[in-house]
C-alpha cells in the first residue's frame, strides 16, 4: 500500500481528549512513525455513545453529526478506542445513510485493527521489556472482533496479542478469565457503582495473580475505571494504554 | 419498588457469599465451554437452532393447530389460556374437576411467571415443588434466583438449617448426599399420595403431539407415573416442528445449561396412562403480543437454559433477586420490559453490554442489542428520571458543540485540579465511591495539537 496517499483522520474520544492526552500523543507519533499522513480535525467533541447507551439516541443524533462533519474527507479515521469506533460502525444506523455517513462508518478503525488488517504490520520493533496483561476490552473483543471471543467454539486470536507478542522483552500473562467485562460499561459505572467496582477489582486481581506489572487495553475507558480503583486501593499495577506501548519502538 | 443498583449494592454487602456465588456459576459457564467444544460443529448447530425457532416463530399457528390436532388424536385434553388469570383458573378447573387436593409439580417458569402456587393455595390446594431447588426455596416462600438453579443464592449449611427445622434432620448436619436423601424420603410421601402431577415442558413436538420434559431429578417422572392425572403447562413459544428438529436442540440445551451432554432425563410423554388423563395447556400471556411486537420478538427464541446467567459478569455479581422480574439476568432484562415497561425499566441498564450473555446463546438471540434497543425505547417513552433526562439534554448541548464542549472540558479539569478533595469526592460523586476520578492534565490533546501544529 502507497502510504504517502492516504489521509488518516485521528479520532481522540473526548475523555481521552480530557484526562490521557498522552495516550492521543502516542497514537499520532506511532502513526506518523510508520509513515502515514495523519491530521487531527479539532472540531470534533464525541461519537455520542454516552447519550445512546442511556438510551438517548436521539439526542445523540447532532453529536454523531458532528463527528460526521469533522471526519467524511478521510480515507481512513483511526482511534486509540474500540468502543467508540464500535459505536460509530455499529450505532450510526441512527443517521440517515448517505455517502459520507456510509463511508466514515465503513472506514473507521480501531488503531490496533487498522495496523494488522489495513496496513498489515504486525511487528512494530517495540522494546517493552516488562510482565503484561492484556485487558481485552468488550466491545472491541466481541463488537470489533479484534479477538475471537472465549464463548465461541472457532480458532483463538487476539490482534493486541498479535501486536505485543513480537515485542523485545514483553512477558504477556495468562489470565484465568481471559475476556471477562471489567465493569465499565459507560453509564453503568455510575448507575451501578457497586456491582461495577467489584467486578473492576476482581479483573484487576486476576492479572496480578498471574503476575502482571502492567494491564493495557485497546480502550482507555476500560483502563480508566480499573486505574481509579487500584489508585483508590494504593496497588502498584499500572494502566498503560496499547498505543503507548505500541509507541516505544525502534522505528 | 427497589430498583437493581440498590438491591445489587445490598447483595455485595455480603462479600464472601458474592464471591461464592460468582465463582460457582464461573465454573458452570467454563463446564459449559468444555461441553461446547466436545461438539465440533457447535456453532453450525447454534445457527440451526436459531433457525429452526425464527422459522416456528413466523408460523407458530400452524404449528400450534397441528399440535392440538395430533395431541388431540393421542387422546390429550388441549386447553388455551390467554393470559395468566386465564390459566390459572383452567388449572384449578381440572384439579377441581377431579376433586384432586394434593399437588406435585416440577420445575416450571411458566407458572412462576402466572402465579400458579399462590392461586391455588387461596383456593385450598396444597401444591408441592418438587424439584429439589425450587421445594427448598419453596420452603423459604421464595422466588427462584436463577431458572435452571433456583436455589443457587443459598449455601448448603443454609439447607441444613432448613430442612432441621422443616423436615427434621439433625441440627448442624449440611452433608448434601444427607440433605438430599432427607429431600428424598419427603417427596417420594408426596409422589405417592399426589392426585395431579404438573409439569412444565421444554419441547413440544407438532408432528407427533408429543411433551418433552428435561430434568436431573427425574422429578416429573415420579409425579406423571404416579399421579392419575398430568397436566403439562406450555409457552407458545415451545413447539417444534418434529423430531429431528428436537434432536438440534437437545444437544445443545443441557450442554449450554450445565455442561451435560444431556440431561439425566428427558422424557417424552405422548398418551394418557390407562385410566388416567392427559392435559396440555397452551398459554400465550403476552407472547403473541411480543410475537408482533417486530424489534422484540427474537426474545421468544428463548429455551430457557440459563447460560446467559452464568455467563453474566453482572448477574453473578448481583444475584437473581436483584432483578425485580420472575426470570432474572439478560434474557430477563430483555423479556421483562416486555410484559410492563415502566415497572422493568430499570432491568434493561442491569448491564455493561459486554454481549457474552449473546455468544453462549444456544439460539443466538442478540441479547446485548435486545438491551440496547429497550433503552432507546425506555428513554423515548420519557421514562427515564427527571434528573437524568436533564443530565441527558445539558451533555447532548455541550458534546454537539465544539465551543461548548472545549469550555467544559476546561473548567472541569481545573475543578478537579482546584478543588479540594473533601469537594470533589462529596456523596454526590458516585464514581468516586470505589475509584479515584483521573488526575486532571493541565492541557488536553486538543490544547497540546493546537499548539504544536
Amino acid at each position: 500500500m502507497n502510504l504517502n496517499h492516504i489521509k488518516i483522520g485521528l479520532f481522540i474520544p473526548c475523555y481521552i481528549d480530557q484526562f490521557y492526552p498522552q495516550v492521543g500523543i502516542a497514537t499520532l507519533e506511532l502513526l506518523q512513525k510508520i509513515g502515514l499522513g495523519v491530521s487531527y480535525p479539532v472540531q470534533q467533541t464525541c461519537c455520542g455513545q454516552p447519550l445512546a447507551n442511556s438510551g438517548a439516541e436521539q439526542e445523540a443524533l447532532p453529536v454523531c453529526q458532528n463527528f460526521i462533519r469533522n471526519f467524511s474527507q478521510f480515507d481512513y479515521i483511526v482511534s486509540p478506542s474500540g468502543s467508540c469506533v464500535y459505536f460509530v460502525r455499529e450505532h450510526y444506523n441512527i443517521l440517515k445513510q448517505t455517502d459520507e455517513v456510509v463511508r466514515v462508518r465503513k472506514n473507521t478503525y480501531e488503531l490496533c485493527e487498522f495496523i494488522v488488517d489495513v496496513l498489515g504490520v504486525d511487528d512494530l520493533k517495540i522494546e517493552y521489556p516488562h510482565k503484561v496483561g492484556i485487558h481485552q476490552s468488550c466491545h472491541g473483543l466481541r463488537g470489533l472482533n479484534l479477538g475471537m471471543p472465549s464463548e465461541l467454539v472457532a480458532h483463538q486470536f487476539s490482534k493486541a496479542h498479535q501486536l505485543l507478542q513480537r515485542a523485545n522483552g514483553i512477558e504477556i500473562i495468562s489470565l484465568d478469565r481471559k475476556d471477562e467485562c471489567c465493569g465499565f460499561g459507560g453509564t453503568f459505572s455510575v448507575l451501578e457503582p457497586e456491582v461495577s467496582v467489584k467486578m473492576g477489582k476482581e479483573r484487576i486481581r486476576d492479572h496480578q495473580n498471574n503476575g502482571a506489572e502492567v494491564i493495557t487495553a485497546t480502550d482507555m475507558s476500560c483502563l480508566m475505571h480499573l486505574e481509579g480503583i487500584i489508585r483508590r486501593q494504593k496497588w502498584d499495577t499500572k494502566v498503560v494504554h496499547i498505543a503507548e506501548i505500541l509507541n516505544s519502538n525502534r522505528l | 419498588m427497589r430498583e437493581h443498583p440498590e438491591k445489587a449494592a445490598q447483595f455485595l454487602k455480603d462479600e464472601k457469599r458474592a464471591d461464592w456465588h460468582d465463582r460457582t456459576l464461573w465454573m458452570v459457564r467454563q463446564k459449559r465451554d468444555k461441553a461446547a467444544w466436545s461438539v465440533s460443529d457447535w456453532e453450525d448447530l447454534r445457527e440451526q437452532a436459531s433457525r429452526i425457532k425464527e422459522h416456528v416463530l413466523s408460523s407458530l399457528d400452524t404449528y400450534l393447530i397441528q399440535f392440538e390436532e395430533s395431541a388431540r388424536a393421542n387422546g390429550v385434553h388441549v386447553h388455551w389460556a390467554d393470559d395468566a388469570l386465564h390459566f390459572n383458573e383452567i388449572i384449578l378447573g381440572i384439579i377441581k374437576k377431579n376433586k384432586a387436593v394434593k399437588i406435585v409439580k416440577s420445575k416450571s417458569m411458566l407458572t412462576e411467571e402466572c402465579g400458579l402456587n399462590p392461586y391455588l393455595e387461596k383456593n385450598g390446594i396444597e401444591v408441592v415443588d418438587t424439584d429439589l431447588g425450587e421445594r427448598i426455596i419453596q420452603f423459604r416462600n421464595e422466588s427462584p434466583s436463577h431458572i435452571v438453579l433456583p436455589a443457587i443464592h443459598l449455601r448448603k449449611e443454609e439447607i441444613g438449617e432448613l430442612f432441621h427445622e422443616k423436615l427434621n434432620t439433625e441440627k448442624g448436619n449440611s452433608d448434601p448426599q444427607y440433605l438430599t436423601a432427607a429431600a428424598r424420603v419427603h417427596l417420594r410421601e408426596k409422589f405417592l399420595s399426589a392426585d395431579v402431577a404438573i409439569t412444565g415442558v421444554n419441547f413440544v413436538v407438532a408432528d407427533t403431539g408429543t411433551v418433552v420434559v428435561c430434568t436431573n431429578e427425574g422429578n416429573a417422572d415420579m409425579g406423571v407415573h404416579s399421579a392419575p392425572v398430568q397436566i403439562h403447562c406450555m409457552g407458545i413459544e415451545k413447539i417444534i416442528p418434529g423430531t429431528e428438529e428436537l434432536a438440534v436442540f437437545t444437544r445443545l440445551l443441557a450442554r449450554s445449561a450445565t455442561g451435560q451432554p444431556i440431561t439425566t432425563y428427558t422424557s417424552h410423554y405422548r398418551k394418557p396412562k390407562a385410566g388416567g388423563q392427559m392435559h396440555v395447556v397452551i398459554v400465550d400471556n403476552g407472547r403473541s403480543k411480543r410475537l408482533g411486537s417486530g424489534l422484540h420478538q427474537n426474545s421468544l427464541k428463548c429455551i430457557r437454559c440459563g447460560a446467559c446467567m452464568n455467563t453474566c459478569p453482572v448477574y453473578r455479581r448481583s444475584g437473581g433477586h436483584s432483578y425485580n422480574y420472575v426470570i432474572p439476568g439478560p434474557i430477563g432484562s430483555i423479556l421483562a420490559p416486555g410484559s410492563d415497561i415502566e415497572k422493568f425499566k430499570d432491568m434493561p441498564f442491569a448491564s455493561t453490554l459486554c454481549g457474552s450473555c449473546t455468544n453462549v446463546c444456544p439460539v443466538k438471540i442478540d441479547i446485548h442489542s435486545q438491551l440496547y434497543s429497550w433503552r432507546q425505547e425506555i428513554g423515548q417513552k420519557k421514562l427515564l428520571s427527571p434528573a437524568k433526562r436533564f443530565l441527558m439534554k445539558i451533555a447532548a448541548k455541550v458534546l454537539a458543540n465544539t465551543f461548548w464542549y472545549n469550555t467544559f472540558g476546561k473548567a472541569t479539569r481545573l475543578a478537579l485540579r482546584n478543588l479540594p478533595e473533601k469537594v470533589i469526592y462529596s456523596k454526590l460523586n458516585v464514581w468516586g465511591r470505589g475509584r479515584e476520578l483521573p488526575q486532571a492534565p493541565n492541557e488536553s490533546f486538543k490544547q497540546w495539537y493546537e499548539k504544536t501544529h
